[in-house]
């Protein structure tokens, strides 16, 4: 295959530094995406229920495994179909058994509960599916087909992620805005007494949050799993860059954290130009950190909204 | 009431002594060395127990702190220092009396930091951290607070993995005994496990009478007052920001000495340390045993700690924590260790009488 | 002879490893351990073990296990030294001399890094990009794209994860059209599935276990290999790996030794330190006084995959007798 050395002819020096931008930039779009729909699911259960979900990152990893284990009986569109109904139900099951009958329950015990759920998934999941990495086959085409674009190569599979999620965002919003049941929720989130008066059950509200967001991981879990594999502990680390994005973002604010996602996922793409990879991570936490202690509402939060939740 | 306070502290020095005697006895002295590394990791629980029962404030992070003191300590007593012989700041340290020329395991001369003098610059370095980085994460609440600490554990974490001067991902070994008084030391050898266990069991001790002292005090009060309604306390004069500043460190102090000393007892210190599992852990334990009660931490978490260590909990030991934290949490929230603990429960599951039966 | 076996899973945890350690050698008084299988904890124990004069069996890789000697204290798996050798001995053959190096955060990664760096020079081939990920990393077109700009003629990647599998695609994928050289961490079919046709044409070194069936009928390890991977196999219903080969070899490398001594941790000792010619799955182990570890250069063949599968690297660099 014919790789050129661009360096020989002085005329393609410059080419030769936009091609590798433009290769960071589809690497850091790629992961900014992934972040961007696991922060979304965060925002859904917020929004609904002022909890951060930290078993959001093992829904993903659920979708994944279990689509590829339903993938053995069945043909690939009904695997992931599969598998993003049975993750819902597990949110569902999730919200049934430990949340919906505490009364009045401080926010953050529940955060924490979620984060003793989150272990317990992956423990589970590591005694049903060992320690062994799992993948989807890719949706067209195999590991090494690329469409290229000059010397830039993106695999199809980034495309297909970035639809997926493009498509999910737009019916979430859909949902979120003109359909009976995305009002309610949304009432529920800014006044949930005022919406109880009105008749909508708040306890259904979040069941839904909590199915909605399982599933959206469910999704973005099984579309990514050819790129990154899933395996029973892949979970963890999504889930912290996740949140880092829907902080970022704004808490609840689902348009900032795709914005956010993908800010993140090109600075940290970029960042292994200059640095060392191995902190590659640091960068996510310490913009975390950054945005914790300068302008916790977030880049696109309202100051004044924030400072007045109630925890 | 002042008597009241110290007597519990004699009822548990007292239970420490029996311990080892009955072990003694028992023929099972080995147990000794998982009760004293339950007792290290218990200091963190009392300066954690500070701060999240007391100040209300959650840290997801602390194991942070324990493997800043640790992994200090460790560094310091065996990078050696032979090739910088002729520097500066070595022949400075030199004639402090900080450092010692010694053998390593394999025979070769070492010129490293005494165990005490690391001990006193990881401390240190800890105050340092914690109060730089306890200004701006204590202006934060609830979520924001929690994923704040989360954060600071994590960048602790990541860094020890990532540096190689700290052995990267194997993190370090043949660490030196650290020698308190002459007859004293702390280290792993197993002819000195009894008098490691009382220096181990020592430490608590005197970390609990500290706290016990604390909170009845002045600043005690104080902290209730933030603990239970910040605002009203700020507007009395409590200087809140300050005191949960202070509490922050304090905590923080705690943590690291546990490190440094845990660390010279094992010999050795590795990244898993750092991690955030140790830190759900270090907090399910304070929720197991009762956010502000600190026996019930204690011996949750010495008990916790020493079937962990010795292996009853198998390849499950992640889950069994996460098993507690998410039970705990849902049934039992204010831990478990409680008189009126039974009736909480009852209360929770009884069916509650119609408006009928209740009138008289 | 009956063997009782005490399991301790101190899932790569140093303080456990330290605290179980003491268990097994004061408390249950074992009469061998074998394991762990991480260099971090092994080094950890090491010095306990030696000072109880309890003899250890190391399933981890780390030269400095071995290096400087202690008495009772030896592993079975071969040197990351001689893959790093193997591979530049390859690289030579090629006319590759400017390469990159990716290695992952862990004691494995990082253990083949150092062996890398130290051993480049000699064989005249220069590191002009060196990148540790992290070892949960999901995408590592970043650091592929890194390399792509050095212009790199090769380059070799360390690590056990999934990474290792993620890292060729990406590689592939952004159009790297070097030859990839991977480290034994690869021996592991499940990684090849995963890569699919990006693991074509990969090399590595690796114990023989990988290719049994393509070995010659008088390879001398050939029938060892052929039973554990049928013992292996059938037991436990997935593809075997050099790593459980490696437990495998400590423990019948203990029995060997037991079996001619009898019961006697001295003699134990002495005749683990004197084995010659021991047949394992890694190799043909030779210890001596000075070499706890028994296996040279020779215990790795060159690999690659080819049609999904494993096989023997056609044109090898000439191996040097011993």
């Amino acid at each position: 295959m014919g790789h050129r050395t661009y360096a020989s002819i002085p005329f393609f020096d410059g080419m030769q530094h936009i091609e590798l931008l433009s290769q960071y930039l589809v690497a850091g779009i790629t992961y900014g995406t992934i972040y961007a729909v696991v922060a979304i699911g965060f925002n859904i259960i917020y929004n609904a229920t002022g909890i951060i979900n930290f078993a959001q990152g093992e829904f993903v990893m659920l979708g994944g495994m279990t689509a590829v284990m339903l993938h053995t009986l069945l043909p690939l569109p009904l695997a992931i179909l599969g598998a993003v109904i049975i993750t819902m139900t597990v949110g569902a099951l999730i919200e049934i058994v430990f949340i919906r009958w505490l009364t009045s329950p401080a926010v953050l015990r529940l955060t924490i509960i979620t984060i003793g759920i989150a272990i317990l998934i992956r423990e589970i999941a590591l005694a049903l599916w060992g320690t062994g990495v799992k993948a989807l086959p890719y949706f067209t085409g195999t590991a090494v087909t690329v469409i290229s674009i000059g010397d830039v190569h993106i695999s199809p599979q980034v495309l297909w992620v970035i639809s997926i999620s493009a498509v999910m965002v737009v019916i979430l919003h859909f949902f979120f805005t003109y359909t009976l049941l995305g009002r309610q929720m949304r009432a529920c989130a800014s006044n949930r007494d005022a919406a109880r008066l009105c008749g909508i059950s708040a306890k259904n509200m979040v069941t839904l949050s909590f199915v909605l967001s399982a599933g959206i991981g469910a999704l973005a879990g099984c579309v990514v799993s050819p790129i990154t594999y899933v395996q029973y502990d892949s979970g963890t680390s999504l889930a912290i860059k996740g949140f880092t994005v829907a902080i970022l973002g704004g808490l609840g604010n689902s348009m900032a954290a795709i914005a956010a996602g993908l800010i993140l996922g090109i600075l940290e793409s970029f960042s292994i130009w200059v640095m060392p990879t191995a902190y590659k991570d640091v960068i996510a936490i310490s913009i975390l950190l950054l945005i914790l202690f300068v302008r916790p509402s977030g880049i696109f939060g309202n100051v004044e909204a924030s400072r007045l939740k109630e925890f | 009431m002042a008597r009241n306070k110290y007597l519990r502290i004699a009822i548990f020095t007292a239970c420490v002594i029996a311990i080892q005697i009955i072990t003694s006895f028992a023929g099972k002295t080995p147990y000794l060395t998982q009760l004293t590394m339950a007792g290290y990791y218990s200091l963190v629980i009392i300066g954690l127990t500070l701060l999240m029962g007391y100040t209300g404030q959650i840290s997801l992070g602390h194991a942070g702190f324990f493997a800043i003191g640790g992994y200090l300590s460790a560094f310091l007593t065996t990078y050696n220092l032979i090739p910088y012989k002729d520097k500066l700041v070595v022949t400075w340290l030199a004639k402090t009396g900080a450092l010692v020329m010694r053998q390593d395991l394999y025979g070769r001369d070492i010129l490293a930091v005494q165990p005490w003098a690391a001990c006193i610059l990881a401390v240190l370095v800890t105050i340092a951290i914690a109060y730089v980085i306890g200004r701006p994460v204590l202006k934060l609440k609830g979520h924001y607070l929690a994923m704040a600490t989360l954060g600071f554990g994590t960048i602790v974490y990541k860094i020890v993995l990532g540096t190689g001067l700290l052995g990267a991902a194997d993190g370090l070994s043949d660490i030196p005994g650290f020698r308190l008084i002459p007859g004293l030391e702390v280290s792993g050898k197993a002819a000195l496990r009894i008098q490691n266990y009382y220096i181990a069991w020592g430490l608590v001790i005197l970390g609990v009478t500290l706290l016990t002292n604390l909170i009845h005090s002045r600043v005690g009060r104080a902290l209730r007052s933030i603990h239970g309604a910040e605002d009203a306390a700020n507007a009395m004069g409590v200087n809140t920001s300050q005191y949960k500043q202070n509490i922050f460190i304090l905590s923080a102090v705690f943590a690291a000495v546990g490190g440094v000393f845990l660390t010279h007892f094992n010999g050795g210190i590795g990244p898993s340390e750092a991690s955030i599992m140790k830190s759900v852990r270090y907090v399910a334990i304070i929720a197991i045993g009762g956010m502000a009660n600190l026996w019930g931490a204690l011996s949750m978490g010495t008990v916790l700690n020493f079937l962990s260590l010795r292996g009853y909990f198998g390849s499950y030991d992640d889950a069994v924590f996460g098993f507690i934290l998410v039970v705990i949490m849902l049934l039992a929230p204010e831990g478990l260790l409680r008189t009126d603990l039974f009736r909480d429960i009852r209360k929770r599951f009884q069916h509650k009488p119609s408006q009928e039966e209740q009138s008289p | 002879m009956k063997i009782e076996l005490i399991i301790k899973d101190s899932g790569a945890s140093p303080e456990k490893a330290i605290s179980f350690a003491k268990q097994l050698i004061e408390e249950d008084k074992v009469f061998a351990i074998i394991g762990p299988s991480t260099s971090g904890e092994t080094m950890k124990i090491k010095g306990i073990a030696e000072e109880s004069k309890m003899i250890l069996i190391s399933c981890a890789a780390t030269e400095a296990i071995v290096n400087p000697v202690a008495k009772y204290v030896f592993k079975s798996p071969q040197n990351d030294s001689y893959a790093a050798i193997r591979i530049f001995e390859q690289m030579q053959t090629m006319g590759i001399l400017k390469i990159g190096v990716l290695s992952s955060n862990t004691g494995f990664g990082k253990a083949g890094k150092e062996q890398i760096e130290k051993l480049a020079p000699q064989y005249g081939i220069q590191i002009v990009a060196n990148e540790v990920y992290d070892k949960e990393a999901t995408d590592l077109t970043a650091v592929v794209t890194k390399l792509k700009a050095a212009q790199v003629q090769a380059f070799i990647n360390w690590s056990i994860e999934p990474a290792q599998a993620i890292v060729i695609k990406n590689a592939r994928q952004i159009g790297l059209a070097v030859p990839i050289f991977q480290s034994h961490g690869f021996g592991n079919i499940q990684y090849v599935k995963a890569a699919g046709p990006a693991a074509e044409g990969v090399i590595f070194p690796a114990g023989r276990l990988l290719v049994v069936d393509t070995l010659p009928k008088d390879n001398q390890q050939k029938a060892v290999l052929v039973q554990y991977k049928k013992d292996y196999e059938s037991r436990f219903k997935e593809d075997a790996s050099t790593f459980g080969g490696h437990a495998y070899d400590a423990f019948m490398i203990l029995v060997k030794a037991i079996e001619k001594a009898g019961p006697d941790k001295e003699k134990v000792r002495e005749t683990i330190e004197n084995m010659q010619g021991f047949i394992g799955t890694g190799g043909i182990f030779n210890f001596s006084p000075q070499d706890h570890n028994g296996l040279d250069i020779n215990s790795f063949e060159m690999l690659t995959v080819k049609d999904g599968k494993f096989a023997v690297l056609a044109k090898q660099a000439t191996k040097k007798k011993k």
